[in-house]
């Protein structure tokens, strides 16, 4: 994968059935946000492929409806409340459980406050409260625990089990916050700037 | 169709709460239509003459201060990553946004024209058809600025880059329509230019929201 000139890293290979965690860990711009993108079908690979079923990911049928990205930013709108943005993404994506969404990570006191008034960790809670709100099968997480206070790290966690018992994917960019245990791991080389 | 809906009720909540935005967009049409009779003076006739192309260019330079922001504010946040991941089709959100622009932005300067117009001293038959051409052509503007909103997602003063691209391609409309009004002021058919109008407003529904969607894809790469 290169970005610009800057080959970012080459020779990945690996699989992940129902239930299988993969952590990329790796510095500050080695790649695992691209890497990320890659996976989700953002990004095209400057070569090789990454497929969910026979098909490759930016094309395969159904994947879409399988996979949560949840990148640097969290999406939140500054004047739509809480609920409101988890609502939109939620209704966008086809979810239902909007309530177990907030309740998860304890966003039901604060649901009704417009987005511009949160904090950083808040914000990212209500992005998290997104992957809550529509079972799906694939989650990229990019250093998702960013900001979050320890009780958000724990609830983070405690969805992420509850996915893979569920027979989830995850694939995590991570600075070591999240111990997930039996994870695979990537580690990717140092970016060369 | 349920998705559908919750883009333009999002986009239209959003514009609801920041109202000054659309507010701003009609004050700059009203405004920039009461300052030619200060200018030209207040003949008129020569006002009466000068009406439809006044009034038309106002709202075509008004339209351009909101097309800018059309995705901009989700490519910031991140959400422009999401919606190009959701499950419908990208085209069809940028329809909705398109349409949700439109009812912020088009709506609000049809509504204002008739005013205008009776400043500038329009006959009847003028104000009619000066209307029609409003509503054929406004959503057009929003969809045809919709790709150039995409392509400037992430420039530096991407506003002005999008009235540069945009407003070349958007002169047929202005011809177009300030001829239809000044034909029915002499008293002769309009009703061709009108369905050009219309035509160019169709092929755009089909062809603007794929370009703008293959904009935004390469955007977020």
């Amino acid at each position: 994968m290169k970005r610009g000139d800057n080959l970012l890293f080459e020779g990945l290979e690996w699989f992940l059935g129902p239930g299988d965690a993969l952590v990329l860990n790796g510095p500050n711009g080695s790649g695992k946000s691209s890497l990320l993108r890659v996976i989700a079908g953002l990004l095209r690979p400057t070569a090789g492929i990454v497929k969910w079923g026979d098909a490759a990911v930016h094309k395969a049928e159904g994947y879409r409806d399988a996979m949560h990205y949840l990148g640097h930013f969290s999406a939140v709108k500054p004047v739509l409340t809480v609920s409101e943005n988890v609502r939109f993404w939620s209704d966008l994506n086809g979810g239902v459980e909007i309530e177990t969404a907030l309740d998860s990570f304890g966003l039901k006191d604060i649901q009704d406050s417009p987005g511009r008034l949160l904090s950083s960790g808040q914000k990212r809670r209500v992005a998290l409260a997104n992957l809550v709100a529509v079972p799906r099968k694939v989650w990229l997480l990019d250093e998702a625990s960013t900001g979050l206070d320890g009780q958000s790290v724990q609830a983070l966690l405690s969805a992420i089990n509850l996915h893979r018992d569920k027979g989830g994917l995850l694939v995590a960019a991570t600075h070591g916050e999240l111990d997930l245990g039996d994870a695979k791991e990537i580690t990717l080389g140092g970016g060369t700037l | 169709m349920k998705a559908w809906w919750a883009v333009v009720r999002r986009d239209l909540t959003i514009s609801g709460r920041r109202l000054s935005d659309a507010v701003a967009v009609v004050m700059f049409f009203v405004l920039a239509v009461v300052l030619f009779p200060l200018g030209v003076g207040p003949e008129l006739e020569i006002l009466q003459r000068i009406a439809p192309g006044i009034i038309w260019v106002a709202a075509l330079l008004a339209a351009m201060l909101s097309l800018d922001q059309i995705f901009q504010s989700d490519a910031d946040d991140g959400s422009l990553d999401l919606l190009v991941l959701a499950p419908i089709p990208l085209e069809t959100i940028v329809l909705a946004k398109c349409c949700a622009h439109w009812m912020v932005t088009g709506l609000p300067l049809i509504l204002a024209a008739p005013i205008l117009g009776f400043l500038l001293n329009l006959p009847a038959i003028g104000h009619v058809v000066m209307l029609i051409t409003l509503v054929v052509a406004t959503p057009t503007i929003s969809l045809v600025g919709s790709v150039g909103a995409a392509l400037t997602v992430g420039a530096r003063r991407g506003g002005v880059l999008v009235a540069l691209l945009i407003l070349p391609l958007l002169t047929p409309i202005l011809i177009m329509s300030v001829s239809a009004v000044d034909l029915a002021l002499v008293g002769l058919n309009y009703v061709p230019l009108v369905l050009l109008l219309l035509a160019l407003f169709l092929v755009s529904v089909v062809l603007c929201p794929l370009a703008s969607a293959a904009a935004l894809r390469l955007a977020v790469e």
